[in-house]
């Protein structure tokens, strides 16, 4: 056996593919077979994109009020009962992504493996590697169960590239009965508004830290997000102190950024936060601790004061 | 209002990790309460103040025969734990612990509500809350950033891509909680006092009826680990004033501005 047949789970924002989605199908181009890629919601809306980067089949799921994950698990598990199983599934690292593989993997009996960041198939062997204490090591990981293989990979892990592909085939797939799992409903949407590039997009990032202080400073780090048309992003520290949003969050359990410049004001450096962002281009410090972890990565480094610091950046920045 | 919380006893992540000989992480040393579980352990404690009355009670899994991380929240106000503890279950995959946390949670007798945090702060998996979730045959809300119970209805924000939903979920449920989503509050002395000797009820995966666990039992083996190419430090200057014309000069030298 080798790997015939790949299913990819997109994950769809505002009506398209996300490009962590498509970075996905474009990777399973390369480990060969046919690639059926599944969405939470109408597969015709998207079958156009998704067969443009390799997609030979749409499978949409018409999920209503329920959430994705036990839905879209659901029906994958009953088209692999059909008869059409795949040898590998590919999941982003997004919160529908998490929740169809983990049910998926409990219906399957099969484990899953997270937070990849590279994927080898050689033969009917599948290896993923995921990075570990701040990104300073890799480790290898091949499945050993049967398959289907059940991997997750972190945004921006591959290039999107499309292939020029036909529209791909959809198959729309009903839910089944989910029994008590299928209760909880979604009764509102809520778009955030952002004015603004979105943070794992923006080619400058300006996150803060705990150095910053108090809730209020982070104005600051907004401020010179906004002059330098970035996108403001924050250290987990300062999301479990309720300054900012867990959608700020840079880092292993939020956003993963690779800015053209990343900005980290009042941050020392955790490994949890550098594994989110020391992929970025360049990167810029600013920390009162000469001793801080995060001046080992960064190319230009500020051991000073962020409350001195940037309000003289962001005062010679607007004046231009 | 029962709610059995999920915790896990981790390694301080103020120091380095780091792997035995077997590439799994050091457990070895003194073990604390995973912060990311704080926040449940609070949220837990609201609810059934709240719900004016009721036990939150903790299920974790953790060689040694750990409990300090479990004392930490019998402090803050749990009522008592069940903590699976076996040599056997070294190597576990994510699966598996999802299906041994689960079966103590059953040993428990079960809940209203499970709640668990989105992801632990050592291993980062984040399949477990909604993996038991499915083993348990229960609805879930995961990613949840605000949670109220009322008329026996769950009802929550659910953090997604572009914003957030609201989710209303009869119980029994699961939620997996972010951080930050309440204040967590700190054991008083009492608590700690109290917390030393509530019932800590240690069982192994076999008491559990959970196999094959460990090594054996995971669908995944270690093959390589490596180190990753290090980025070099650059330039590091002290400010005396004028550092921010620095950042200037190299944001221009980036042509960005």
């Amino acid at each position: 056996m080798a790997i015939n047949n790949i299913w990819v789970f997109a994950q769809v924002s505002n009506g398209a593919p996300t490009s962590a989605s498509l970075e996905l199908v474009t990777k399973a181009r390369s480990l060969g077979g046919s690639i059926g890629v599944w969405v939470a919601g109408d597969g015709a809306a998207v079958a156009g994109v998704l067969g443009e980067y390799g997609a030979t089949k749409v499978y949409g799921v018409d999920y209503g009020s329920n959430l994705a994950g036990a839905a879209v698990a659901s029906a994958m598990k009953s088209v692999i009962d059909g008869g059409d199983s795949p040898d590998l599934v590919m999941f982003p690292q997004s919160y529908e992504g998490r929740d169809v593989m983990s049910r998926l993997s409990v219906k399957l009996d099969r484990t899953v493996l997270t937070n990849n960041i590279e994927i080898v198939a050689s033969g009917d062997s599948v290896t993923v590697t995921t990075p570990i204490f701040g990104g300073n090591t890799l480790v290898a990981t091949t499945f050993t169960g049967g398959a289907p293989y059940l991997a997750a990979f972190r945004p921006k892990s591959f290039a999107p590239e499309a292939s020029g592909g036909a529209a791909a085939a959809v198959q729309a797939v009903s839910v089944p009965d989910l029994g008590a799992t299928g209760t909880a409903k979604v009764t509102a949407v809520h778009v955030e508004e952002t004015t603004g590039p979105k943070l794992d997009e923006a080619d400058i990032v300006v996150s803060g830290g705990r150095g910053l202080g108090e809730s209020v400073k982070y104005e600051m780090v907004e401020q010179l997000a906004k002059i330098l048309k970035g996108a403001p992003g924050a250290s987990r520290a300062i999301v479990d102190a309720g300054w900012v949003p867990y959608s700020y969050q840079v880092g292993q359990t939020g956003k993963v950024v690779k800015p053209s410049v990343y900005i980290a004001a009042g941050i020392s450096g955790a490994t949890q936060h550098m594994v989110g962002m020391k992929g970025s281009k360049n990167i810029i410090a600013i920390n009162k601790d000469k001793e801080a972890p995060i001046f080992g990565i960064a190319d230009l480094g500020i051991v000073g004061d962020v409350h001195k610091v940037l309000p003289k950046l962001i005062e010679a920045l607007e004046g231009r | 209002m029962n709610i059995i919380v999920c915790v896990k006893q981790i390694p301080d992540p103020a120091n380095p990790g780091a792997l035995d000989g077997n590439n799994a992480l050091k457990r070895d040393g003194k073990l604390i309460l995973d912060e990311s579980d704080s926040y449940g352990v609070e949220m837990a404690l609201q609810l059934v103040d709240a719900a004016g009355g009721g036990e939150v009670n903790l299920v974790s899994m953790a060689p040694n025969s750990e409990t300090a991380g479990l004392r930490t929240a019998l402090a803050m106000g749990a009522a008592k734990a069940v903590l699976v503890s076996d040599p056997a279950l070294q190597g576990s995959d994510a699966l598996t612990t999802a299906k041994i946390l689960a079966a103590a949670v059953q040993r428990l007798g079960g809940a209203d509500l499970i709640i668990a945090a989105t992801e632990s702060s050592d291993g980062y998996t984040g399949t477990v809350p909604e993996q038991m979730a499915e083993v348990l045959g229960l609805p879930s809300v995961t990613f949840a950033k605000k949670v109220a119970i009322e008329g026996g209805v769950l009802k929550a924000d659910r953090q997604t891509e572009e914003g957030y939903d609201e989710v209303t979920c009869p119980l029994p449920a699961l939620i997996s909680v972010t951080a930050g989503v309440v204040e967590p509050r700190y054991p008083s002395f009492k608590g700690i006092m109290a917390a030393k000797s509530k019932p800590v009820e240690e069982v192994k995966a076999s008491d559990l009826g959970v196999t094959p666990v460990g090594w054996d039992g995971a669908g995944q083996k270690i093959t390589s680990v490596t180190q990753a190419e290090a980025r070099a430090a650059g330039e590091v200057i002290e400010d005396d004033g004028e550092a921010f014309g620095k950042i200037v000069t190299f944001l221009e030298g980036l042509k960005v501005i």
